[in-house]
């Protein structure tokens, strides 16, 4: 099967796919540790270890830290509701849940200074109590759910679908509850695809930018997340800071992709070898 | 919510709690604040609506923001299939990497994407150099706004089409063989066909991407009114002067075009039969 084309062919081929993934991928993520190397690694580490560098890291590893369990437990109780059982509406909620990867993230800021924002009912309430959404860490915690929403969700319905409930229902016929039908017998079969919905939802969380910047109010060293940093030192001129800022960014995303291809392999030996584990 | 009592038989628990759950949370997260901006759209008249959301400056914003879109959905479904096809058909040295690698879009943070892109097609980068000499601007251009959205676009392509190459029955080709086709016959009858399906999903994901993509563009679009500025930095300009009634317009515009899409790309995933439907 591999052998089909002819040798020019695939010589052709596969140099045009890597000059283009080349050009496109690997030389901008070299520029990234290059630009931020520009001034030595004096600059890099002054940059790096800037108090306002480090506010913003933990403001985005806080925002992440909240919305993982969240959207995780999101994304279990919706994969049990739409593979176990039958009922009206199923497909309409599955098409739901994916709504939020179809709302442009600048839309997805926008929604909640419409629900939020000071000048709305609910918005004005709240800020009555002295409860800030808005320019606030909440509306950026908010955000980060928004856009993170369906990623656990997505990964668990498919294959839950796929495993079907024969076992749940031997557990539950056993005499087993829900609870111990779900951690003894559910939740050891999907913790690879859980982990999997965990990793990428992770890495939109650390990395989103667009409904972050929308309700942030970008106060620095308050509501600025590392990616909104990058662009408020890429705006100053400081394209060595912008860059160190990003390069902690690009180390992240590599280890993302790392994780996830080892997960992705683990998943295939998992199907492959048939048990499931 | 009704659906409750339409459910079949199950001897397995907690329908009631993780429904109920589902539907509040879903509700709380998307539906609620979706419903806050669609009711800020219903409250104004047709003649502010229109003024806000198809004044020239925003029809110039849409059209810039689909023709790059489709420009870089196009550029992403002919390269994308090649290095989908290399990932699949062929192996060589470095083939893990590479396969790793198309990822890189979905990891990296748009910022990152943007500034660095900037850096490389600005006048004195790596690539804008070399294209300045040819007189070929990119950065602060709409071929800027285009590199940047091929960037994001790329792995949706891939993704999509690479599990479809690998379905192709073996047979069907050495039948094409047999029958005294020569191999490009073979790939534009009858592979090309086949795999279709999956390319037109995976270009209209990259297409409905590209379309509300915003922070690997602003960086190196310019942002020129009339000229270079996309519909999402619009709404963006426009919140930050306090017109919250004409980012609400823009942007009802906007989703009623991705929802559109969204439907699409379901109804795509849902022709190519259940297999791969989880992608959409």
């Amino acid at each position: 099967m591999r052998g089909g084309d002819a040798a020019w062919v695939r010589y052709l081929l596969i140099t045009i796919a890597l000059g283009f993934l080349g050009v496109m991928l690997v030389a901008p993520l070299a520029a990234v540790f290059i630009e931020a190397f520009a001034k030595g690694a004096g600059a890099y580490w002054r940059n790096v270890t800037d108090p306002a560098t480090l506010s913003a890291l933990r403001l985005t590893l806080t925002a992440a830290a909240i919305a993982a369990p969240l959207n995780a437990v999101f994304g279990l109780a919706a994969a049990w509701a739409a593979t176990r059982f039958d009922f009206k509406g199923r497909s309409l909620l599955i098409t739901l849940i994916d709504l939020p990867f179809a709302v442009s993230p600048v839309i997805a800021g926008l929604i909640y200074v419409a629900l939020l924002g000071s000048r709305t009912p609910l918005g004005g309430w709240l800020g009555g109590m002295g409860i800030e959404v808005i320019f606030a860490t909440p509306g950026i915690v908010l955000a980060t759910l928004f856009v993170t929403f369906p990623f656990v969700a997505r990964e668990l319905i498919p294959l839950m679908q796929e495993q079907g409930s024969d076992d749940e229902q031997a557990a539950v016929v056993l005499g087993a509850d829900g609870w111990q039908t779900f951690r003894l017998v559910t939740l050891p079969r999907i913790r690879l695809a859980l982990v999997y919905g965990l990793i990428l939802a992770n890495a939109r969380a650390i990395g989103e930018f667009g409904a972050v910047s929308v309700v942030s109010g970008h106060i620095r060293g308050l509501t600025n997340t590392l990616p909104l940093h990058v662009e408020i030192l890429y705006n100053e001129y400081n394209s060595v800071g912008a860059f160190a800022v990003a390069s902690l960014l690009a180390l992240f995303a590599l280890a993302t992709i790392g994780a996830k291809n080892a997960l992705e392999w683990r998943l295939r030996r998992a199907r492959e070898g048939g048990n499931g584990q | 919510m009704a659906p409750i009592r339409l459910k079949r038989y199950s001897i397995l628990p907690g329908f009631g709690l993780t429904l109920g759950y589902t539907s509040l949370y879903l509700s709380l997260i998307v539906l609620l604040p979706l419903a806050a901006l669609a009711s800020g759209v219903f409250s104004m008249t047709w003649a502010e609506f229109t003024r806000a959301a198809f004044s020239a400056r925003v029809m110039a914003s849409y059209k810039v923001t689909v023709l790059a879109s489709l420009a870089a959905a196009l550029i992403n479904a002919v390269f994308g299939f090649i290095v989908a096809w290399c990932l699949v058909r062929y192996r060589f040295p470095g083939w893990r990497v590479v396969d790793a690698i198309v990822d890189l879009p979905f990891a990296l943070p748009t910022a990152v994407s943007g500034i660095v892109l900037t850096a490389l097609y600005s006048p004195g980068g790596w690539f804008g150099a070399p294209l300045a000499k040819l007189g070929v601007k990119v950065a602060y251009t709409e071929l800027g706004i285009v590199v940047a959205l091929v960037f994001i676009g790329l792995p949706f392509v891939v993704r999509t089409v690479a599990p479809a190459i690998e379905d192709l029955d073996p047979e069907i080709e050495q039948a094409a063989g047999c029958l005294g086709a020569s191999r490009w016959q073979t790939f534009s009858k009858v592979l090309l066909p086949a795999l279709m399906p999956a390319l037109t999903s995976g270009f209209t994901m990259a297409f409905a991407r590209a379309l509300g993509e915003y922070g690997s563009v602003i960086f190196i679009a310019g942002n020129r009114p009339m000229k270079t500025e996309i519909t999402a930095l619009l709404i963006v300009t426009k919140l930050e002067q306090f017109d919250y009634k004409a980012a609400s317009a823009i942007a009802a515009v906007m989703l009623a075009g991705s929802f559109a899409l969204l439907l699409a790309i379901n109804y795509f995933e849902w022709r190519r039969g259940s297999r791969h439907g989880s992608t959409a």
